[in-house]
């Protein structure tokens, strides 16, 4: 089952390779895994998306835990939580096909951030499924090239991951 | 004067030290006895200022990966943190090994690496390699040092980290500029990591919920680990199986933890545990597991472990350590000591009734596997025996001797026929099974107690491998004694393509062996060459006697080629699926 693990760790140098080195060293799986520093700036903050069973993502957390620069470690599975990532994509929108592209992009609330004679660039928020959901809707020879930064997720209400 | 002028005289007449005798301050804060090291550029500045101490020694190696296995031993012999020093590059490479056997095996130590200075690094400037990037995976933390003012409490933090929770070796990564700039030396006397606070004391609850279980079990059953040897807690476990006269079993890195001499000890189990101890851990209703870990060479097949329905109750300082392997019913985090000792109050507290009548038939079912006497050897008039060695050797030594070994057939007798008594006698690499540990940890054993009797008991493939450090036992003068059980066989390859591989024996002869007589003469120590079984008592009084006290001895003894480790549980099978040798 996919899981989304939020980890709270010192802002240090080698501390995201430990825990990629954590992942790759004991073949746990990483869909995704964006960083960065929180308002405090001697901790950063990390999500990384990964699945396994049960008994893998306990022993995923328990590792994270013994890992010396890692301070919390919130599985959000365990609540209700939010989840959202960034993508930009750059599409083709020539001059037939530009007006289809921006009702495309208004549907999925997306917002268009460059423009060139030729393409547009799309700024667009939301589940990863929304934005596959997106892509699976363009002509695939429209797209020209798309970033995704992975899942950032926060837990509802009061679920806080904090010192 | 306001309080700020005063600092600022303060600040001019406190001395300034180089970076290299801060971190020379550190050690001697620590109490450190002995530093194992190599030196090299990076590290000039370091030994310039040992050069100029002697509050510890150091201990010059012929190869880091020595250093690194000596303080492992002296960690593993005396509780104490171990303390290595080698240079960047290729030092930190060859300490890399060293590091990941001590690693594998819980073993606090601190390393210190030299580094090249901060401006060259990332240029590939000679002798460079990303050190805390290598050892990363094989260390508990490591620290690259970019500030003179972070030597102090990163020094604090290593001894720290290493020395609590569940114990392993810390890397600390000194640039060579920072060895020579100037600061102030100020140890600080407390650490605080908000990251890292080790659960000592177990839940209560858990305890209770724990001993409940074991009083009325049917068949109840201790395995213990080498969590029992790192965390001292050997007489609160031998109050405790006594108790309440569970029998009680012990992984290879436990052995000691329990004295195996005690009528409930059923001796090591796992891989080659003695047929007795796999069986009860089989069929055991209640299991409590302290300071164990459920490994490979332990369990064997966890499918076929968990075939039988069992509670499982373990206690470990490592939460990872649960649950890893096995299920756990009753999971208990904390210090095996401090969980033990809150057992044994609650014992003698609640005075729990046992099921006496089952736990007699369960001794009974027990006394008749152990009746059935697997691990008995035949003596052979023209072959030696390695079992018949390992037994004398601990008649000739009282069984009161610190061991150690490689790895192989000759560390699986040496662990089931010399019954270890006390705990951290039995000094081995368990978890890495590094080929080579033998002789450096003897060297490690023999300097923290000069007066002890220390052999190596290795074999005549582990002992080619830090070869090397006979040199070192001479400029130190260590009596070690090195029994190497020479079957012209890197014998457990050899047991494994006998049984596995029909008998295709792929590269496993030692062809173009040295004589090792001459080669420990050549090295000013004395060899002795034993060949036949009639000879094996006298040569070993003689190399354990008076007369040779102060020397080291290189004993090759001759032994029957065709000897394999018994009883076996093959990789992949089943505790109670042994091949129980020539005896079944």
């Amino acid at each position: 089952m996919r899981h989304i693990i939020s980890i709270l760790m010192e802002n240090e140098p080698g501390a995201l390779s430990r825990v990629a080195g954590l992942f790759s060293a004991r073949g746990y799986n990483i869909e995704s895994l964006t960083v960065a520093t929180t308002e405090d700036a001697t901790l950063s903050r990390m999500t990384i998306v990964t699945s396994g069973n049960d008994a893998v993502i306990e022993q995923i957390i328990k590792q994270l835990n013994k890992l010396i620069d890692v301070v919390k470690v919130l599985d959000l599975n365990d609540g209700k939580h939010i989840e959202r990532e960034l993508m930009l994509i750059k599409v083709k929108a020539s001059a037939s096909h530009r007006d289809e592209m921006k009702r495309m992009c208004d549907i999925f609330r997306g917002r268009i951030i460059d423009v060139t004679d030729g393409s547009f660039t799309i700024e667009l928020t939301g589940s990863g499924h929304k934005l596959d959901a997106f892509i699976e809707s363009l002509d695939k020879s429209a797209i020209l090239e798309t970033v995704r930064t992975g899942a950032s997720g926060i837990g509802r209400g009061d679920r806080i991951l904090k010192l | 004067m306001n309080q700020a002028s005063i600092t600022d005289q303060q600040d001019e007449t406190t001395p300034q030290f180089t970076g290299a005798e801060i971190l020379i301050k550190c050690l001697h804060a620590e109490n450190v006895q002995f530093v194992f090291g190599y030196p090299g550029g990076a590290v000039l500045n370091i030994y310039d200022a040992i050069y100029q101490q002697d509050q510890f020694e150091h201990i010059l190696v012929r190869h880091e990966q020595a250093a690194l296995h000596a303080a492992d031993a002296y960690a593993r012999a005396t509780g104490k943190v171990g303390v290595a020093l080698v240079t960047s590059g290729p030092g930190a490479t060859n300490a890399v090994t060293g590091i990941a056997t001590a690693y594998m095996d819980s073993i606090p130590m601190v390393v210190i690496s030299g580094q090249v200075p901060t401006y060259a690094i990332g240029e590939d400037a000679f002798q460079e390699c990303d050190t805390v990037g290598i050892t990363r995976p094989c260390v508990k933390h490591n620290f690259l040092i970019k500030d003179i003012n972070d030597i102090a409490p990163v020094m604090k933090k290593a001894f720290h980290v290493a020395a609590t929770g569940r114990p392993g070796p810390v890397l600390v990564d000194i640039p060579k500029d920072i060895t020579a700039t100037l600061n102030q030396f100020e140890y600080p006397e407390t650490v605080e990591i908000r990251s890292y606070n080790p659960i000592t004391k177990g839940h209560s609850g858990q305890i209770k919920k724990a001993l409940k279980l074991l009083s009325e079990a049917k068949r109840p059953m201790v395995y213990t680990g080498g969590g029992v040897v790192l965390g001292n807690a050997s007489e609160e476990l031998t109050q405790f199986v006594r108790s309440l006269g569970l029998p009680t079993t012990s992984t290879l890195m436990g052995l000691g933890g329990f004295p195996a001499t005690d009528k409930q000890s059923l001796g090591m189990l796992g891989m080659h545990g003695t047929y007795e101890a796999n069986m009860a851990m089989q069929e055991c209703d209640v299991l409590i597991a302290v300071g164990a870990r459920f490994d490979d060479r332990v369990i064997g097949n966890p499918e076929h472990f968990l075939s039988r329905p069992r509670t499982i109750i373990h206690i470990d300082i490592d939460p990872s350590s649960i649950s890893k392997r096995v299920k756990i019913d009753v999971p208990i985090v904390g210090d095996v000591k401090s969980v033990l000792a809150d057992l044994n109050t609650l014992i003698e507290t609640e005075k729990p009734v046992q099921n006496t009548a089952a736990l007699a038939d369960w001794m009974q079912q027990i006394e008749a596997w152990r009746g059935k006497r697997f691990s008995d050897f035949v003596l052979d008039n023209k072959l030696i025996k390695p079992q018949q060695v390992i037994k004398t050797l601990y008649e000739v030594t009282k069984g009161d001797a610190w061991i150690t070994s490689d790895v192989g057939q000759h560390q699986m007798w040496a662990a089931q026929y010399y019954p270890f008594d006390k705990p951290r006698r039995w000094i081995n690499s368990g978890g890495l099974g590094t080929m080579g540990v033998g002789l450096p940890y003897a060297m490690g054993v023999q300097l923290a107690y000069p007066d002890a009797q220390v052999a190596c008991v290795t074999g005549e493939a582990s002992i080619q491998m830090c070869i090397q450090e006979l040199s070192t036992c001479q400029q130190y003068k260590l009596p070690i004694k090195v029994i190497t059980l020479n079957n012209r066989y890197m014998g457990m390859v050899r047991q494994w393509q006998e049984f596995f591989y029909e008998n295709r024996y792929s590269e496993s002869y030692m062809n173009a062996l040295p004589d090792f007589i001459k080669l420990a003469e050549a090295y000013g120590h004395v060899g002795i060459q034993v060949t036949n079984p009639a000879d094996v008592e006298d040569a070993m009084k003689e190399a354990f006697g008076p007369k040779l006290k102060d020397r080291m001895v290189f004993m090759d003894i001759i032994t029957d080629q065709s000897e394999n480790v018994f009883p076996m549980v093959p990789n992949g099978k089943g505790l109670s699926e042994m091949i129980t040798g020539k005896n079944s």
